[in-house]
């Protein structure tokens, strides 16, 4: 069970692992998430995007950073291997339907889980505007996949290494100004990205959506680690989420939220790429 | 009271089963004192996750048993919630019979190990107790859910625990949903018949809430896996890793894989928060949250992955069993200061009395008649400090409590790092929202019928998704009659 049918690296920290997983192949729908775990007794419960599924070969595709203890684990198993606990499809699948022009909007890994929505909403008969953003060329992660769905590809770089040099917002914002005016946006990536794409179009009316990717243990509505302020309300990510209207969603609660454990990681990151690179000199 | 060792309390109650002289009157036996519970050293404790209750000796079973009227009236038996012959199983520890004592119990509870644990016996079985009604205290009635756990514990240590006898194959299935008290008792009574049992388990590990909210200290995960393993050696097979609702919908359980029944035991899993200002800082948790990281997460280990969030002054709001383990989980993870704030005074605290008591032993400091009204930030959005509000006892309300009314203009400050919220859970919606057809009350816990089933054929539930937040015996009681049921409905 969950064993791993393939291992790809898309940039330095970035992965791409197809799953052996038929039934949460067969529910998934755009938009959902799995939540996986290395080890029965120790390890911890991650949230991750499905990127893509296979309902026929019984896989879904999962893309991650190495940020963690278990994200820099995973990146170290191989094809052949199999992932402990996978659990899911969760999360409120995306609402897709026949909008008009859509804008996708994806940075950094947030291109994953836009995949299958930017996907999907082609699929529904929209007209879909894919803007992709990265720090620099090299970071840039499944540039071919996306070109197959857009109508149209804006990418944009921090460097200006590839593509244009400058933010999303930029794009966006012209795209918010065009005629026909977008009749929804989808910005996943970075809080802050999120949040910016949400301040770009709040003065063009373009109603905004952006999916969250909180801390989260359960992942079924038990723990409420991953509830965020959207309006006045509070929501919880892995059962009324992962999408929000991204002008109610109050960022900076969730960016300070996200970084309850920073120390912690923090610490745990240093000591996985020691690890890493003491394994890497015995190699040697 | 200065803490006695269980080989203190052993040899008191050695010395005092000497002088006994049979057949004792029912004034002897009002005589004899009553059994304290060993438990760990309360400073040793607070550094430790082992359990804290130690359980009696044989000395202090049979001690305690002889303190048993063996009333005609029986009055424990109505006041257990699953009807255990109380008296008879006490009468066989008198008579050093531990064997028929537990099998007296187990003709009418699956979880004695659990229930003589976890069960609030002082408003229960051991509150119309005869024994605390002559001595005029409920504290002083039979040690019943002691003399339980005594049995129990005994039968599991000495490894005589036999998994239930399967009648042959009947070809019916049968899906329960969750894996807590309620659908491990229906797993049980189901499988028995010969049907064949699968049980959905959303998280990795089985056991529900006796695995990610009743702390270690209180109920070993030892004796959960236990009842699981007989489970598992019955022939129920146990699929973790599955939520029903997502990983497969409960109508295509019944429609397209096969299942002839259905019982949902998902429980009360749905924190409440109390919709203050500030509840969504860095620092705040349900208790759910903190004690899933801090037990089934293992948080308390440094090995595990699962970061536990450094507290030094924590708050817990809430007075229940749950804000207990909650406030008794941070004393061990190192808090320095552990405040429990309860809106209420002591007198009305649902959580048992035993375990307020051993909260108190270990230093979690009392604030009865306070509640919060906003939750304080530093300059980061992290938790720096609750404003609290004083309350005094007003007039009775419907209940007949005394209720708290507010003393305007009391507000101060509590300077904390860590609010922990435990004023209850409600029922998970994930089922409900994807089953077309479930009715639901309200309070969007399920509704049922009186042998336990839905507004769906062949779907039953029972356990907290019925009841809203209860006790693990109520749930068992509601399992033993949805499973009644499912059995008949097979036939």
């Amino acid at each position: 069970m969950n064993r791993i049918l393939s291992k790809r690296q898309l940039s330095a920290e970035v992965f791409q692992m197809r799953i052996e997983a038929p039934l949460i192949a067969r529910e998934r729908r755009a938009g959902q998430f799995v939540i996986l775990q290395l080890n029965s007794h120790f390890g911890e419960r991650i949230p991750l995007t499905i990127a893509d599924a296979d309902p026929v070969e019984g896989s879904i595709t999962i893309i991650f950073q190495t940020v963690g203890r278990t994200t820099h684990l995973l990146a170290l198993k191989n094809a052949g291997d199999t992932v402990e606990h996978l659990v899911g499809p969760l999360g409120q699948p995306t609402h897709i339907e026949k909008f008009g022009r859509v804008i996708c909007v994806g940075g950094g890994i947030g291109v994953a889980p836009l995949h299958p929505i930017a996907q999907a909403m082609k699929a529904a008969g929209n007209e879909v505007i894919i803007i992709m953003g990265a720090r620099n060329k090299e970071l840039l992660i499944l540039e071919e996949e996306m070109r197959r769905i857009a109508d149209e590809l804006i990418i944009c770089t921090d460097d200006g290494s590839y593509g244009r040099k400058a933010l999303v917002t930029a794009p966006l914002k012209e795209l918010c100004e065009a005629d026909p005016k977008p009749a929804l946006a989808v910005a996943i990536g970075p809080p802050v990205m999120m949040k910016f794409c949400a301040e770009t179009t709040r003065p063009y009316g373009v109603h905004t959506m952006v999916s969250l990717n909180t801390i989260m243990v359960d992942g079924t509505g038990m723990c409420g680690g991953c509830r965020v302020t959207v309006g006045k309300e509070t929501k919880f990510v892995c059962v009324d989420g992962p999408e929000f209207d991204g002008h109610l969603v109050d960022f900076d609660n969730m960016i300070s939220r996200l970084k309850a454990y920073k120390p912690r990681e923090d610490a745990d990151h240093h000591r996985c790429h020691l690890e890493e690179a003491i394994k890497e000199k015995d190699v040697v | 009271m200065s803490h006695l060792t269980p080989e203190q309390l052993t040899e008191e109650a050695r010395q005092e089963l000497a002088r006994l002289t049979k057949p004792l009157s029912p004034k002897q036996r009002l005589a004899i004192p009553e059994q304290e519970m060993p438990a760990q050293d309360p400073v040793a404790r607070r550094g430790n996750m082992q359990e804290v209750a130690l359980g009696y000796s044989g000395e202090q079973a049979k001690l305690e048993a002889e303190r048993c009227l063996q009333c005609p009236t029986k009055p424990c038996v109505k006041g257990c919630p699953v009807g255990i012959n109380i008296p008879a199983f006490i009468q066989k520890i008198t008579e050093g019979d531990y064997q028929s004592a537990i099998g007296i119990i187990r003709e009418s509870s699956l979880l004695p190990s659990v229930c003589g644990r976890v069960c609030p016996q002082e408003s229960q079985c051991q509150a119309p107790c005869t024994v605390g009604k002559a001595l005029k205290s409920i504290d002083k009635a039979v040690a019943i859910g002691r003399l339980e756990r005594f049995v129990a514990d005994w039968e599991r240590e000495n490894g005589l625990i036999k998994s239930p006898d399967v009648k042959p194959a009947t070809g019916k299935k049968v899906g329960v949903i969750g894996s807590g008290p309620a659908s491990i008792t229906v797993a049980a009574d189901v499988r028995r018949e010969g049907h064949e049992v699968t049980v959905f388990e959303a998280f990795h590990r089985p056991g529900g809430v006796l695995l990610y909210g009743i702390p270690e200290f209180r109920l070993p995960k030892a004796i959960v896996d236990q009842e699981i393993s007989s489970l598992k050696s019955m022939g129920v097979e146990i699929k973790t890793d599955f939520v029903i609702g997502r990983t497969r919908r409960l109508t295509d359980l019944l429609e397209k894989d096969g299942y002839d029944a259905l019982f949902i035991g998902t429980g009360a899993g749905l924190p409440k928060f109390m919709n203050i200002d500030g509840e969504n800082l860095v620092g705040v948790f349900s208790a759910n949250e903190y004690l899933t990281r801090a037990n089934l997460m293992k948080g308390y280990d440094n090995r595990a992955a699962t970061p536990i969030f450094p507290s030094k002054k924590v708050a817990v709001l809430g007075g229940g069993n749950v804000a207990m383990d909650a406030a008794r989980s941070a004393v061990r993870l190192g808090a320095e200061e552990v405040h429990l704030i309860y809106r209420r005074t002591e007198a009305e605290m649902p959580a048992r009395v035993e375990e307020v008591a051993h909260a108190k032993e270990e230093g979690v400091i009392f604030h009865t008649l306070r509640n919060p009204t906003r939750i304080l930030a530093d300059e980061r959005g992290w938790v720096s400090g609750m404003e609290v509000l004083k309350y005094e006892l007003g007039e009775p309300d419907s209940s007949g409590r005394r209720r708290p009314v507010e003393i305007k203009g009391s507000e101060f400050e509590m300077e904390v790092d860590t609010v922990i919220v435990a004023i209850g859970n409600e029922s998970n919606p994930l089922i409900r929202q994807t089953t077309p057809g479930l009715q639901t009350s309200k309070w969007g816990t399920l509704i049922v019928d009186d042998t336990g089933k839905t507004s769906l054929d062949r779907v039953f539930a029972g356990g907290d998704i019925v009841l809203g937040a209860a006790t693990v015996i109520l749930a068992m009681g509601e399992g033993r009659r949805a499973a009644a049921a499912i059995n008949k409905l097979l036939l």
